[in-house]
């Protein structure tokens, strides 16, 4: 969990598909090491992996489409010494494969890699069979497992190369449409360890996977308001970085999380819970989509009608540091 | 081991689990007292898994797919000298890692089962690992006739068949027995032999309590080049103590005081004739 990688990226520029991103990072590290193995359900193109499976054939494997069994063989090949990426859609991952992911994997801690592909609404007109608004929830209460969800090119990267050295399970959720680069060339990754973008004292965004470009843009739009805004990537789910947090939470007047998630049992309820605990009380705002049959359009169509564009979230941070 | 001291072990391995679940006031008996004769040629004859080669990766493998029948796995598990013997008065009990279903918390067991229809995945991956580096060790599992209804082993037996996994066996305790009743009724998983071979498998056939013909039948794997080897293994569910033999009732009935009695008084009679032959 120590591995350290930094970035080379530009700052809101717009970068690859983070999928993209996770597939070339995978062919890198096959390249010297035999032990990387790929399981996919029927995914290989979804994931960007056809590249993958032509230059590494011995390296791939494919289940056809049954996510149980990808896991369960995910965590054979695991105890078998290979570093296993398990590559599926993060809606059929997460929910068709659960008691897989929970006995398999996490209690018999086999560090596999699992990793989620189009990942929250990333399918979005496909319609809520194709979203995976619950991992977060569902993978926070197993026992031994870490979430990842990168915000954009570098944090895929790094993650992925965090992930190959792990020894217990790891969930990476990645999206699908090319994604801003939302770091300085000097940022450092490292799992557990938020990375705070851009400081301030008003308002601290902590957010977490493709809502950190937006919480960057809606800091923008609020410091040519006179709002001072911190934006924290809290690209680790699980475990969270309390630290981080609490900083942001002692610094800052108010704190608002922002994921692309339902709003039940995901980074904002982590974040509240640990900050109850710590007995620090601040307005606080979750957003992520409501708990409700979900609106239809793109991504940012459905980014946009939950208040999860800079916009939004910035009316929304305004509201909050006034106690409106 | 001669087949005398095979068939003697059977039985002190059924007197033992009976202890140990009679101590712990838990366990699934009937189960247990099904499969401990495939147990004991496995381990005793087949697998050469001993705490010393256990953390080696170049060894053969054994997954209990059925993991609720846990006693019989530590019976022989204490026996091979992975654990103290003493270790199973702790069955159940508070803080214990000796828990009603195999866990990797116990020495001799590499993957934590309970849940049915988890195995076969696992040894396929397991197998399909060993394949791409070379290895010669082979992956054996255990199932229940009722846990075939998961349809997860479907899935895992599709990408066996499909990866040519001839270093997968699959042993299907083939007691006819579930927690309702007899699987017919439940929900039928039968014809077995049919299935099995139809998702690609050679199978095999076996009285699961002669030890002579289990040790024949697990000593000829594989069956067939680049195919899964699936072995049906006729059993009686309670096997060893005759009011527990094919009923149903006894999956996880612990006995009373008088029935232990019985039951140890037939057990050691049986150990007396076996003795005696
Ligand atoms: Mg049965």
């Amino acid at each position: 969990m120590k591995q350290k990688v930094t970035s080379i990226m530009n700052q809101l520029e717009l970068g690859k598909a983070n999928l993209t991103v996770f597939a070339d990072t995978l062919i890198d590290l096959a390249k010297t090491d035999k032990n990387i193995v790929v399981v996919t359900s029927d995914s290989r193109g979804s994931g960007k992996l056809t590249s993958f499976a032509e230059q590494f054939p011995d390296q791939m494997v494919d289940v056809g489409i049954a996510e149980q069994n990808l896991v369960g063989v995910a965590a054979g090949l695991a105890a078998a010494g290979k570093k296993v990426f398990a590559v599926s859609p993060a809606c059929f991952l997460t929910a068709r494969a659960f008691e897989q992911i929970k006995n398999d994997v996490c209690y018999s801690n086999h560090p596999v890699k699992l990793i989620g592909i189009s990942a929250g609404v990333s399918y979005g007109a496909l319609g809520s069979t194709h979203h995976s608004l619950h991992d977060f929830a569902a993978l926070r209460a197993l026992n031994n497992m870490s979430i990842i969800a990168p915000a954009d090119n570098f944090e895929t990267r790094a993650s992925i190369i965090c992930a190959a050295a792990m020894k217990t399970p790891v969930y990476i959720r990645l999206g699908k449409r090319a994604i801003e680069h939302v770091h300085e060339t000097d940022a450092v990754f490292e799992i557990g360890k938020a990375i705070t973008i851009c400081d301030g004292g008003d308002v601290a965004f902590i957010a977490t996977g493709e809502t950190v470009v937006q919480a960057l843009l809606a800091a923008q739009l609020l410091g040519r308001q006179g709002v001072s805004c911190r934006v924290v990537s809290m690209h680790t789910i699980k475990p969270l970085d309390i630290e981080a947090l609490v900083h942001a939470a002692r610094e800052c007047k108010a704190i608002m999380t922002v994921e692309e998630h339902l709003v039940h049992g995901g980074l904002g309820e982590a974040c509240a819970a640990h900050l109850l605990q710590a007995g620090i009380a601040l307005p606080c705002k979750i957003v992520g989509i409501r708990d409700e049959y979900t609106f239809t359009g793109t991504q940012l169509d459905i980014f946009k009608n939950y208040g999860m564009t800079a916009a939004g979230l910035a009316d929304a941070a305004v509201r909050l540091v006034k106690q409106e | 081991m001669t087949t005398e001291e095979i068939k003697e072990k059977s039985i002190k391995y059924r007197i033992k689990i009976l202890a140990c679940i009679k101590q712990a006031n838990a366990g699934h008996t009937g189960g247990s007292l099904s499969c401990i004769d495939i147990l004991n040629v496995l381990y005793n004859r087949i697998l050469d898994v001993t705490p010393e080669n256990f953390d080696s990766r170049n060894r053969n493998h054994y997954i209990q797919s059925k993991g609720h029948s846990v006693e019989a796995l530590y019976v022989v598990l204490a026996d091979k000298g992975f654990f103290p013997e003493s270790d199973l008065n702790t069955y159940c009990r508070h803080g214990s890692h000796y828990v009603g279903h195999p866990t990797r918390q116990v020495k001799g067991i590499e993957h934590n089962t309970g849940a049915l229809g988890h195995g076969l995945s696992f040894c396929t991956g397991l197998a399909l690992g060993g394949k791409m580096d070379g290895r010669n060790d082979k992956v054996y599992t255990l199932l229940g006739d009722g846990e075939l209804a998961e349809g997860s082993n479907w899935e895992a037996l599709l990408s066996a068949a499909h990866y040519k996994l001839d270093n997968l066996i699959a042993i299907i305790d083939y007691n006819k027995l579930q927690i309702t009743g007899w699987t017919k009724d439940v929900c039928a998983t039968d014809p077995l032999e049919e299935k099995f071979s139809a998702f690609g498998c050679s199978v095999q056939h076996v009285d699961g309590h002669d030890v002579e013909a289990l040790t024949k039948v697990l000593q000829r794997v594989p069956f067939a080049r680049e195919q899964p080897s699936v072995i049906i293994a006729h059993t009686i569910k309670g096997k060893g103590v005759s009011f527990m033999e094919n009923n149903h009732a006894w999956h996880h009935h612990v006995p009373t005081d008088a029935e232990y009695a019985v039951a140890m008084q037939e057990l050691n009679q049986a150990l007396i004739e076996v003795r005696r032959c």
